[in-house]
């Protein structure tokens, strides 16, 4: 851990005005924001933890807790909420028996939400995995999630 | 100098200084929840609200932020100020229905209950004024909690809401904070700060024999000035 | 790649050289690589033409290009063959050999993939024709379809940095602003400010060291212009930006891309590398000896960090909250120093302001709101896509000339301008010119460029609380007007959509918003009341059905409506019975209807969506 991080903070020439980039790639490379990272970064960086620690939960993008092996992005944005989306985002968590912004017990899936992909034309929209899933609507749910073992 | 008006009357003031600290320095009452003197204003609580003008135009702003401006009036109670600040009070009485402080605020504007429905108030002390965590930035300098999450959930604490390391157990955020959020208490030899989850051992003086301040806050203080470390075996009281 | 070019008169030498390269009868085949057309699958389809390309051995035959976004994104995949303007919609792998075979060998048209008028039902050949574009005016927006965006090369062919060239040696900063000013340009972020005074007065702030941000963190939801940009054109950003900067005197730029648009990020850091390598990002740009760098970052996720403080914060490594603007950011901006900061499609407006001049950019548009606009036209429309339209256009020409109406042939109830900031239009106000003034005027505004569209089946209570939820979660917390007052409003708002709602609600919902313009910290708060007042004003009717009778008229509040089998419709298949998640509905036979029993019904509408005989009834 201590080995990628440096790296990370290092590509970024340690500079503070990228802390959010910073703690992006570290997103990247964990799936989420582990403590002792973030405590490398503000030892490192010379940032007092709690300003790293507010940076960290001020921004959508940080998870603290470890995130499932699928990450599903429901479409909220003013289009696909008008095209339905709500009843998508209910009916998947029904079927995950899980909340928005909450992993699934076996770890399987993390449900989040997103304010506009910019896929308009497709709404309402699902991303699961980094693929795109158009035109959902409640009857289409439960076959999408079976394709992700 | 910058001449403009504050409710009719005329005054005089430095270019850089903020209607506030002119309001204050002559006697005009502007409330405020998150300034302090000693800190840089914020602008979060919005009590400090007046209504500037400057040929016809009129617009709403914080006094503890907006410079003097020549020419500018000001009115610091005009029915807008009013009416903005009793609703900004509704939604703080709204938040912390069981605060001392917001309920006299409130009541001095006639405000005995919110608008909101009574199933939907809530019982909490901290306004997230920002205050303690301002102050242990620029103040002590140590900044070991921050204002945590966004939107309704922000909040003063520690980091990971663990016990907050860099704390030195001063106590400044409890003595700042207006509406007496934060729980600090000194049992025997120990304080403990309940709100960052930290405790510390006292100092004992050598004369009178009573615990005064944290060892880790004295600790810090000689390393920063570089004090000899005798310095504070011996109590303000008895120096 | 070429060498550094030293001068304009390098530049043009390349260009002219790129030409001579290109051989304008060969044709080509230009796939729409958005991100709305990934979402189709258009990387399948650019494969496919490249792979069946090489199996054939055509290769000296044709080109294949993936160009920025085209803009129709309800008929995406888009392929459009030049030099013909053949124009294929909704092409898909499976469509290539006979793409091949018949419009590039057999230079003929594969009619089953041509856009049909839905009108006259005549099938139209070339893009120019297909009215979604007629009556737009894509003087910035059209280039997407010419160019590959990763690629410099094809910016500079279609004259791409000649206003750079021609601001670096033929005019001084000053009147390069005045140029600005003169053109009248207003910024297409939302704020409408003039962008040459806002430049003026960056310049002549005190400091030596200025900054020009790029502002791409489009947030509002059902906006995306600004992304497609990015994807489809960024050195159409990048050179507005650099002329900005020498007008300015600022010698570092930044751009703020907003973290979920991960191909404008990838689009937009090669484009920076490129123009490097090119000599036109750097010291001594085109031999001018104007030195400029950019730093291209991602936001964390945050609405709020579109606003310019809250994204100075960000860049600063600090959280999105904003600060109060009586100091102006054009004074004390980005650590503190004087900063410009413009939005994506504000920037790319000033390389055809240089070129073409601020007389002719005066030509298009109105008094108040000159030039065209680029909006995200979506919703409940027929022609899902992106607009560029002359300010001055009516919402009517845009809903229906372009857009193609409504969808499945329902009615128009209201269109929404201005995303959480902005309000609803009802049906009178269609013949509204589209104007930054006009729109205020209306309740609403113009912002970044989200314009959906609503029908009968859209609840206007719903929206309202549908912002506000939005902005609830949003708000970055700082300031107690909006971090307090919107989740009071947003709760007013959950009890009117559950039937809990009283008439005193919409009193108090005035007053709250009252406050909440006069008192909020930053334009989120201040604007967060216009989606409730502008639905009040125009849907009350809507807002007393919710209240007093307890009814939801569009039929989609949960609490307020009920679901039931229309027993002459139902043929008893049982489709139904499994998509419910509680069992409600029981199958009673085959060819007898189920029985729904009300009082398991979560209303979540599975049973709704998944018949398709309409047995399912709702109201």
């Amino acid at each position: 851990m201590d080995e990628k991080v440096s790296a990370i903070i290092n590509k970024y020439n340690g500079d503070r005005g990228q802390l959010v980039s910073i703690l992006q790639d570290i997103q990247t490379e964990y799936l989420y924001l582990p403590k002792e990272a973030l405590i490398q970064v503000s030892e490192a960086m010379a940032i007092p933890a709690s300003q790293v620690y507010n940076v960290a939960t001020f921004f959508r993008a940080f998870s603290l807790e470890p995130r499932g092996k699928y990450l599903i992005n429901v479409c909220l944005g003013t289009a696909c909420h008008v095209r339905g989306a709500a009843r998508v985002l209910e009916k998947i968590e029904l079927s995950l028996a899980t909340k928005r912004g909450e992993t699934t017990k076996d770890r399987k899936f993390t449900l989040e939400t997103v304010n506009c992909m910019g896929a308009c034309a497709l709404g309402p929209v699902v991303k699961i995995d980094g693929e795109y899933f158009g035109q959902m609507s409640t009857d289409k749910v439960d076959n999408l999630l079976t394709k992700f073992e | 100098m910058i001449t403009f008006k504050i409710d009719g009357r005329e005054f005089k003031a430095e270019k850089g200084q903020t209607l506030l600290q002119v309001a204050r320095e002559n006697g005009i009452d502007i409330p405020t929840l998150c300034h302090h003197e000693a800190i840089e204003p914020y602008g979060a609580c919005r009590l400090c609200i007046v209504e500037i003008s400057r040929g016809g135009h009129s617009r709403i702003v914080t006094s503890c932020l907006y410079p003097v401006e020549e020419g500018l009036e000001v009115k610091t109670g005009s029915p807008r100020v009013i009416s903005n600040r009793k609703m900004i009070l509704e939604l703080l009485l709204a938040r912390c229905s069981k605060n001392k402080v917001i309920q006299e605020l409130a009541s001095q504007m006639s405000i005995e209950q919110p608008s909101f429905k009574p199933e939907y108030l809530e019982d909490n002390d901290c306004i997230v004024c920002g205050l303690c965590v301002r102050t242990c930035e620029q103040v002590v300098g140590v900044s070991a909690i921050s204002l945590v999450n966004r939107g309704i959930t922000k909040e003063p604490a520690s980091p990971f809401l663990e016990p907050a390391i860099a704390c030195i157990g001063c106590g400044s955020c409890y003595y700042i904070c207006p509406t007496g959020a934060i729980k600090m208490e000194d049992r025997g030899d120990t304080r403990i700060i309940y709100n960052w989850k930290v405790e510390f051992k006292l100092k004992k003086c050598k004369v009178c024999g009573n615990y005064w301040a944290p060892e880790k806050q004295l600790d810090y203080i000689r390393k920063k000035w570089d004090l000899p470390e005798e310095f504070f075996d011996i109590c303000p009281t008895c120096k | 790649m070429s060498s550094k070019l030293r001068s304009k008169q390098d530049l043009e030498a390349l260009r002219k050289e790129l030409m001579k390269r290109r051989q304008p009868d060969k044709p080509r085949i230009t796939i729409c690589g958005g991100t709305g057309c990934h979402a189709y699958g258009c990387v399948r389809v650019t494969d496919a033409f490249k792979n069946e390309v090489a199996r054939q051995g055509i290769g000296s035959k044709v080109d294949i290009k993936t160009t920025g976004c085209h803009g129709f994104c309800e008929k995406g995949p888009l392929v459009v063959i030049q030099p013909s303007d053949t124009f294929y919609q909704r092409v898909k792998p499976e469509d290539v050999p006979e793409i091949l075979d018949k419009t590039i060998i057999r230079n003929s048209i594969v009619e089953r993939l041509l856009y049909t008028d839905p009108t006259t039902g005549r099938k139209i050949t070339h893009q120019q024709e297909v009215p979604f574009y007629q009556k737009q005016k894509r003087i910035i927006f059209g280039s997407n379809g010419e160019i590959d965006p990763t690629n410099i090369e094809d910016y500079i062919a279609i004259g791409g940095y000649s206003a750079l060239a021609k601001a670096l040696s033929e005019m001084t900063p000053e009147q390069i602003i005045e140029e600005v000013k003169h053109s009248s340009l207003r910024g297409r972020g939302g704020g409408g400010f003039l962008t040459g005074t806002k430049w003026e007065s960056c310049r002549n702030a005190e400091g030596d060291i200025k900054y020009v941000i790029v502002n791409a963190d489009e947030g509002d939801p059902g906006a995306y212009a600004d992304r497609s940009l990015l994807e489809g054109n960024p050195h159409s950003v990048l050179e507005g930006l650099i002329i900005g900067a020498y007008a300015i005197g600022a010698h570092q730029g930044y751009v703020y891309v907003r973290n979920e648009y991960p191909l404008a990020l990838a689009n937009m850091t090669a484009a920076l590398s490129q123009a490097q390598e090119l000599g036109l990002l750097g010291s001594n740009i085109l031999g001018s000896g104007f030195d400029f760098n950019v730093r291209i970052t991602r936001g964390g996720g945050a609405f709020v960090c579109g606003e310019s403080t809250a994204l100075m914060a960000s860049l600063e490594g600090k959280v999105g909250e904003p600060r109060a603007k009586y100091v102006h950011t054009v004074e004390k901006g980005l650590w503190d120093r004087p900063s410009n900061l413009n939005n994506v499609e504000t920037w790319s407006n000033v390389p055809i302001i240089i070129n073409k001049g601020a007389d002719w950019y005066r030509t298009l548009g109105t008094d108040g709101s000159k030039g065209t606009k680029i909006f995200s036209l979506v919703g409940k429309i027929n022609n899902t896509g992106l607009v560029e339209v002359p300010m001055g256009i009516t919402l009517r020409e845009i809903i229906y000339d372009i857009g193609g109406g409504i969808r499945e042939g329902k009615k128009f109830k209201a269109v929404q301008t201005g995303g959480p900031s902005g309000g609803c239009l009802p049906e009178s106000l269609l013949d509204l010119p589209v104007d930054f003034d006009e729109l205020t005027k209306a309740g609403s505004m113009m912002g970044s460029g989200g314009m959906i569209v609503m029908d009968e089946t859209t609840c206007m209570v719903d929206i309202a609380k549908y912002f506000l939820t939005f902005l609830e979660e949003e708000s970055c917390g700082k300031c107690v007007p909006c971090r307090e007052g919107v989740k009071r409003m947003r709760q007013i708002l959950d009890d009117i959509t559950e039937g809990k709602g009283y008439e005193e609600d919409i009193d108090l919902l005035d007053r709250l918003s009252a406050t909440l313009i006069d008192s909020s910290l930053c334009a989120l708060g201040a604007t967060a009341p216009n989606p409730v007042l502008t639905t009040i004003r125009y849907f009350k009717d809507e807002y007393e059905a919710h209240i007093k009778e307890k009814k939801c008229p569009a039929g989609v509040c949960k609490a307020l409506i009920h679901y039931y089998i229309i027993e002459e419709k139902c043929p008893g298949c049982g489709l139904c019975v499994k998509a419910c998640p509680q069992e409600a509905i029981t199958f009673m036979g085959k060819k007898k209807p189920v029985a729904l029993d009300e009082s398991k019904c979560i209303k979540c509408g599975a049973c709704y969506d998944i018949c398709k005989l309409g047995a399912v009834g709702k109201e």
